[in-house]
């Protein structure tokens, strides 16, 4: 039932009757005011689209400035409301995926013309226009502030829609983040944010004609779904990231890395690792190094309980994503050192009907013996193959070439070398673009096969001359096609009579319907609890992103 | 089933059916002046006449149709509402009322704390100067001349004369009109403390909106104050986010007594309107709540159209948005005055509330035509025909917006021409 049901039929229950039938609605409810989100956006990214880049600059590092200030107050909430993560981690996620993220673009220009005498071409920066960016419960407030800047830094407005179970914390920092652009002189709307998430208002979203394109960071079910739109989407897939070991590696450096890889933000990003693969010659020693950073190696017997625990019926259950090594422990009862932070689960196949080959969204690493290099690339070709396609892998070795062989036969695209996979893959450690978003390509049905970076929303008009010698080039030196801005966009409309002579009014809120007018309370958390529920139905094809 | 009830064989034959059953005059008067616009199917801001051709409405019937003709979430409130309720019983306390009031009363200026509905604007005008007589004990309105409230009773009488006096309902005695942002003559009327009210359109719409002067009606309030007359705002057509504000007068900083609205308040899917009055002019309702009484007032299907309508219009969104278009309209307007200064003299704004005027004491009815033919569909100001009413709508996307401004850019070059020329474009 829409909320005009209900607001002309406050109390009908209580006196009996038959309810009015929902197939005389036209949307289910938050819908239409969602599409009035995307409108609004429409302007907000019409005007924003003619900044010039001294004005964008400031939009962005405002943003980014109002993110870091509470990247800390962000990562508690964040692990209070989802339960996920360590928030001593997300802190360090936040922060590079604010002012971070905005140094490490700081040489880079999306909104001026780039010139090329030689070619004879122009190219103008065209922005997306409206983003309809959908951001996962395992790194909320990090991937909102990751496509909220993307967006400011290319000119897009954007649209977000939060995962369900983060719903509070990824709107509360989509409007800082709001805020402080507007403040800078951001155009009214230019982050916008969905306060109620459902599947049907994303799917009414995604397919809206008012979206530009859609950045989905989630599950496959809501990455498929959005490439299902009809809208240019960019989708990410899930990750199941092996890591190699080889005798080459410095052993006692890459066991630190791994356990402080797999034990970052208790393993939620979809970057961590999921299978370790170590040659006989190096497993030894190797493991008395993983000890020593905590990772505790399961005896097969409570292996099982661990894996009965983690994977009952052999199908993830999502009640472990984020929680701690300890904690998992406790609960399959068995007893673990108190520096334990990471749970080792011997096997010995990487097979589909193996549950410790599959993605694991907590600190529960499996852990493969081979003979040898090439044997151990098998074995992670074989992980992959169960899931992670396109998606990350990590090595540890001294050899360039057992290394390019690695990197030439899975079917990934990034491996993270001598790094963690965390924040290597998401380019936090290595030279790769700063993102928890990690496209997977062709090998994992996206469209990108990059890490999102502020490239992918923007495309560019190629003015392109003539190649006759004969024809000359143009002069564009010095000419900027957008324009400064400062003070609010749009203006108050002040009345034409006392444009001249009046300071522009303040924005005086808009008054609100009293609650009585809306839903009923017990109508909004009977919609919202079906809707969490559908959502997490979903959430069990797949947590990655 | 409908269509078979309303089919005739051609435009023609169903235009002189219209001058023989309905309304000779005015059908004519449309014929004659370029206009022969009978109106069929409609979505959003497109009206499509009878042989296909299709306008962009910037009348929206003063505001009727701010969030555009048949808005599917008002469609949908309606026809739910309609699995269940009729116009309701007007004797007895009803959910759809009740809900509405408590809705307006939330979001209207403070002070307002009871809402009395009508069917329409100008029985709720009505409604407004009985209360305000009621209140006071006094028989005395002013409006300001070439206003316009409506035609029924009471409220045809506080406007111009060419609707009072054709019927015999002028009533100069007791209904006295005072030009408009003249505080002199305002003081005037009311020094003799006989006056029950002040009434006001925030910006008079049939005059072409000409723009309160700075200070102006916060004058009249102070007047009103000094002189125990109260003030109501006739918000039918500046209400409902149109400036920008939900309500016009709250622009102005001004608290009214009574604040009137109509037209726009119920998504142009079924009438009501209604009077928002303050405690102290409420009095009435407690001493004896039958003495105005009006069937199809406050019908159940209208107050769910327009609690729909009001939701709709208090979004954050649909504010920033009415502040896009007219920043964009306004910017594009003035371009296109720039090319004809001395034919298009003046664009009054206020938000989407815009008047325009021509170089010529019957211009907007040139523009009017010239629009008509360029897909535009906008209405001369029957009190000052050189102006044109320019009324967009709340939801216009930027394409529309771009696409409207093409068009009136043409239409107003050629009117020029036409008005130049001397030819009677009738």
């Amino acid at each position: 039932m829409t909320p005009a049901a209900e607001e002309g039929m406050r109390g009908a229950g209580e006196a009996g009757g038959r309810p009015i039938s929902i197939d005389l609605l036209t949307d289910p409810a938050g819908v239409p005011r969602a599409r009035a989100m995307l409108q609004r956006a429409q302007w907000a990214a019409r005007t924003f689209g003619e900044f010039n880049k001294d004005t964008v600059d400031r939009v962005v590092h405002a943003a980014a400035r109002a993110g870091a200030a509470k990247a800390r107050e962000y990562a508690e909430w964040a692990v209070r409301e989802t339960g996920f993560g360590v928030a001593e981690h997300k802190v360090v996620k936040n922060l590079a995926s604010s002012t971070g993220l905005v140094e490490a673009y700081a040489g880079h220009d999306y909104v001026t013309p780039r010139i090329d005498p030689a070619a004879k071409i122009v190219e103008i920066p065209r922005p997306a226009g409206v983003v309809l960016a959908l951001t996962p419960s395992t790194n909320p407030v990090a991937t909102v502030f990751v496509k909220a800047l993307l967006a400011l830094m290319t000119r897009s407005a954007v649209v977000i829609s939060p995962h369900p179970l983060a719903r509070e914390c990824s709107a509360d920092a989509a409007r800082t983040l709001a805020a402080a652009a507007e403040a800078a002189g951001a155009p009214d709307g230019v982050i916008q944010v969905v306060d109620e998430p459902s599947v049907p208002l994303i799917n009414a979203l995604m397919a809206d004609e008012r979206t530009s394109v859609i950045v989905a960071t989630g599950g496959t079910a809501v990455v498929r779904a959005a490439y299902s739109s009809g809208n240019p989407a960019i989708g990410v897939g899930p990750g199941n990231v092996p890591v190699l070991v080889d005798g080459t590696a410095d052993l006692a450096k890459a066991a630190r890395r791994i356990a402080d890889s797999k034990s970052f933000d208790n393993s939620v990003l979809c970057t961590s690792e999921s299978v370790l693969i170590v040659t006989e010659a190096a497993a030894g020693t190797l493991l008395r190094h993983l000890k020593r950073e905590g990772c505790h190696l399961l005896e097969p017997a409570d292996r099982d309980k661990v894996r009965d625990l983690v994977f009952p019926g052999g199908q993830f259950d999502t009640r472990f994503v984020g929680k701690d090594a300890a904690w998992i422990a406790a609960q399959a009862g068995i007893r673990v050192p108190g520096t334990t932070r990471v749970l080792l689960a011997p096997f010995g196949l990487a097979v589909p009907e193996e549950p410790l080959a599959h993605e694991k969204l907590c600190p529960v690493l499996g852990l493969v013996t081979v003979p040898g290099d090439q044997q151990g690339i098998d074995a992670a070709r074989a992980v992959l193959r169960i899931g992670g396609r396109g998606h990350s892998a990590a090595i540890h070795s001294a050899s360039a070439a057992t290394v390019m062989a690695y990197g030439a036969a899975l079917e990934v695209l990034r491996v993270a070398v001598n790094a963690g996979s965390s924040l290597g893959a998401a380019g936090i450690e290595t030279g790769l673009a700063p993102s928890m978003t990690i496209g997977t390509g062709f090998f994992g049905r996206s469209s990108v096969g990059e890490n999102l970076q502020p490239g992918h929303l923007v495309q560019w008009t190629r003015l392109a001359y003539n190649n006759d010698p004969a024809e000359a080039f143009g002069d564009f030196a010095g000419l900027d096609p957008w324009t400064a801005h400062t003070g609010p966009v749009p203006p108050y409309p002040v009345a034409s009579n006392l444009r001249e002579t009046s300071p522009p009014a303040e924005r005086s809120p808009v008054p609100v319907m009293t609650p009585a007018a809306g839903e009923p309370d017990s109508l909004r958390a009977e919609i919202r609890r079906i809707l969490i529920e559908e959502l997490r139905a979903i959430q069990r094809g797949g947590l990655g992103g | 089933m409908a269509e078979e009830l309303i089919a005739f064989p051609s435009k023609g034959e169903m235009l002189e059916a219209s001058r023989q059953f309905w309304n000779p005059d005015k059908t004519q008067f449309w014929v004659d002046s370029g206009v022969p616009l009978v109106i069929d199917r409609r979505e959003g801001y497109f009206i499509y006449d009878v042989e296909g051709k299709r306008l962009i409405d910037v009348h929206l019937n003063g505001g009727t149709y701010n969030l555009g003709h048949r808005n599917p979430e008002v469609i949908a409130a309606v026809t739910a509402a309609m699995q269940r309720f009729d116009i309701g019983n007007h004797h007895f306390p009803s959910l759809a009322r009740t809900a509405l009031a408590e809705a307006l009363i939330s979001t209207a200026p403070a002070g307002l704390t009871k809402v009395i509905y009508g069917s329409g604007g100008g029985e709720a005008i009505d409604i407004a100067l009985k209360t305000a007589r009621h209140a006071t004990k006094k028989r005395k309105i002013v409006s300001v001349a070439k206003a316009y409230h409506g035609h029924t009773g009471l409220a045809v009488a506080t406007g111009d004369e060419r609707f009072a006096a054709l019927f015999l309902a002028d009533r100069p005695d007791e209904f006295v009109h005072v030009p408009f942002n003249d505080l002199g003559a305002m003081e005037q009327a009311l020094r003799g403390r006989d006056a029950a009210a002040v009434i006001m359109e925030t910006i008079p719409a049939t005059y072409g909106f000409p723009l309160p002067a700075p200070g102006y009606l916060e004058g009249v309030r102070r007047l009103c104050e000094a002189h125990g007359a109260l003030y109501i705002a006739d918000e039918v057509q500046t209400g409902l986010m149109r400036t920008g504000e939900l309500w016009a007068i709250t622009k102005h900083g001004i608290t009214p007594d009574i604040l009137v609205t109509g037209k726009g308040i119920s998504g142009g899917m079924y009438p009501v309107s209604a009077v928002l009055v303050s405690e102290a002019a409420a009095g009435w309702l407690s001493e004896d709540g039958f003495a105005h009484m009006s069937t199809f007032g406050g019908a159940e299907l209208g107050c769910v159209a327009a609690l729909k309508t009001l939701e709709i219009t208090c979004r954050p969104e649909i504010r920033s948005m009415v502040f896009y278009i007219s920043d964009l309209l306004g910017t594009g307007l003035r371009a296109v005055q720039a090319a004809y200064p001395d034919w298009f003299t003046g664009i009054r704004q206020n938000g989407l509330v815009m008047g325009l005027e021509f170089d010529h004491p019957q211009g907007a009815k040139y523009v009017m035509k010239r629009l008509y033919e360029n897909g535009v569909w906008a209405i001369f100001s029957t009190l000052d025909p050189r102006v044109l009413q320019f009324k967009p709508g709340l939801l216009m996307t930027p394409d529309l917006c771009g696409e409207l401004l093409d068009r009136v850019a043409v239409a107003i070059g050629a009117a020029r021409d036409d008005a130049a020329s001397g030819r009677r474009q009738a």
